[in-house]
Parts: structure tokens; sequence; C-alpha cells
């Protein structure tokens, strides 16, 4: 399936956002997500499933002004 | 000046009116060595895309926990509600507050904020609980908007973000403060020296928000001590009620009895 992870065109294989956390090696790692601009709590992942051209934005904390 | 006075702000107490950004010092240690020097008590951080396994964000915000400051997340860069509701979202479950600071940008030159969008995304989080800290310009009528909505405090610019003009319309941040008496504001944004600092603390501004001033300087650390004493300064003079500027001089040395008086 083609997706947009991070403004970036990927195939994927995950069927749900959860899935594909641990496909592109998030694993544990403290994230924020959203699929299509909607924020997906992080315990709602694992029942978000996925479909061609949505566009997933995955975030972690950075510095800011 | 009152004995405890503290800025309160949704219900939490402050004791420094300054709020610094996190972005663009030239090293961790001199970003941790400014905000001991700034003596503030709450930062600005912001999300950002990271690939997987990379675990720079999870640096970043343990080495800011471990400050021992608030932290108030921005959505900075936002272009529409949408966005800038989403990332508020997703900022509250990562770092686990309320606290937002509210950008939707508007304009590229000069990052003027969106005040239509402003409001849209204001209305979406106040309902859902945020203390949302509004970037805003300095327009009177948006400013009661978003009291209306619910804001317990705005944050008008000075000047263009990271311009560091300081402050471009003196007349309308003096028409915002003499409307909104009881309401905290916060500059945000356009400050770039303590002498602008000094300026808007004088006329009664409640606290600044800057970065770059003082992550850019030529020496973060002392710049931070530097608007940590203008601010103090600022609040200090607007207690004591500046002298009315004149045209014309006054001689301030007695007139009366001067020595050769009449002779010449």
């Amino acid at each position: 399936m083609r997706i947009l992870v991070n403004g970036l065109q990927c195939d994927v294989r995950a069927a749900t956002l959860g899935g594909l956390l641990n496909e592109l090696g998030y694993e544990d790692q403290k994230v924020g997500t959203a699929v299509n601009q909607e924020f997906v709590r992080s315990k709602d992942r694992d029942g978000i499933k996925l479909k061609e051209d949505d566009a997933v934005e995955i975030v972690t904390p950075r510095q800011g002004g | 000046m009152p004995d405890a006075d503290r800025l309160r702000l949704y219900g939490s107490e402050f004791g420094s009116r300054l709020f610094i950004g996190t972005a663009r010092y030239p090293s961790p240690l001199a970003l941790e060595e400014s905000i001991r020097a700034s003596e503030c008590e709450m930062v600005t951080v912001s999300l950002r895309r990271e690939a997987g396994g990379t675990r720079s964000g999870e640096s970043f915000w343990s080495f800011i926990r471990n400050l021992g400051v608030k932290v108030l997340p921005n959505t900075a860069g936002c272009r529409t509600a949408k966005e800038a509701i989403a990332t508020a979202q997703m900022a509250r479950e990562i770092f686990a507050t309320n606290w937002i600071k509210l950008e939707v940008i508007g304009e590229e030159d000069t990052l003027q904020p969106d005040v239509f969008g402003l409001i849209e995304a204001t209305r979406a989080l106040i309902r859902e609980g945020f203390y949302v800290l509004p970037y805003m310009t300095d327009d009177l009528v948006v400013a009661e908007k978003l009291l209306d909505l619910g804001c317990q405090a705005l944050m008008p610019w000075a000047a263009p973000i990271g311009s560091g003009r300081g402050v471009n319309n003196p007349f309308a941040l003096r028409a915002l403060r003499a409307h909104f008496p009881d309401t905290p504001l916060i500059i945000d944004a356009g400050i770039g020296a303590p002498s602008h600092a000094v300026a808007v603390m004088e006329m009664g501004y409640d606290a600044i928000l800057l970065n770059t001033a003082i992550s850019r300087a030529g020496d973060p650390v002392e710049m931070a001590r530097a608007f940590s004493l203008a601010i103090k300064a600022g609040r200090s003079a607007f207690f004591a009620k500046p002298m009315l500027p004149r045209d014309m001089a006054e001689p301030s040395t007695p007139i009366i009895g001067r020595p050769f008086d009449q002779l010449s």
C-alpha cells in the first residue's frame, strides 16, 4: 500500500497505524500521531486502519520558540 | 511594586515574567545555562517529524524535563486551524500538559498570525480544555473575540517573529493595554534587545516571551541575564509611573538664587 509518511511517499505492509509504527522502527518511542490531519491517540493506533494515499504524521519533541 | 507581584495564568503563578524559547542555541549547555540565567519558569517547545529509531526527540524531552521548568508546547508553523488543532492534541499527549502556545501563521514574509484561523482553533481547543495562549496581532477586535471564547491571556506581537525590531506599533500596544487592563498580556515575538523589553514592561505589559534575542546573541547566557534584569526594571518603572515627557526644557536645578542672576 502506498501512503504518505511525514510528507514522503512510502510503500508499507502494515494495515493499521500501530502496525506502521512497528514497521518503521518507532516501536516503543514516544511519538504523536495524526492521520489525514486528525489526531490519533496512542491507545487508538492499533484500531486505525490505513488505506491507500493516507497521510500519516509522526512527530516527537523538538526545540521551539 | 506590590510585595507579591506574581503573574497569574490559568490558575498557575509565576515569579518570573519572562518565558523563553528553546530553539537556535549554539549548544544544549548554552540553552541550559541561559534558562538558569533568565530565571524563567516556563519554556516553549515544539513537535517535529522524526524518522523511526532516531530518538533525538526523546533525548531532547528528557533534557528539558531534567531542568525542572514548566513546558509550553507551541503549534509553530501551522498554516490552518486544522493543523494547529491536531498539533495541539499531539502536544498534549506527548508533553502531558493542557498549555498551548497557539500559532496559526497566515503570511510567509512576516509570519503574521492568521487571526481567522486562530479564532477557529481557539474555539475548538478551549472546548477541549486547553489553556490557550494565542499568538495574535495587536488587533482590539480579535483580542475581544479571543477573550469571549475563554482565553485567560493574550499574546500580541511586537514585531514579526525573529525580526528583533522591537515595538513596531506602540500606539496599538498602548491601546490594547488600556482596553484590557485586567487581562494578562504577554508580548510574543519581535523583541530584540533588553531595551525593547523595558519599553513594553513600562507600558504595563505583564510578561514577555522571546527566543531569538537570547539564543542568537553573541553570549546567550549573559543576554538571558540582561533580559531578566530588563523585565524587572520595566515592571518596577511601570509601578513607579514615569514622568510625562515635555517638548521644551525645564531646569532641574532651582533658578531662584542662581549666582550672578540679573547681572549679565
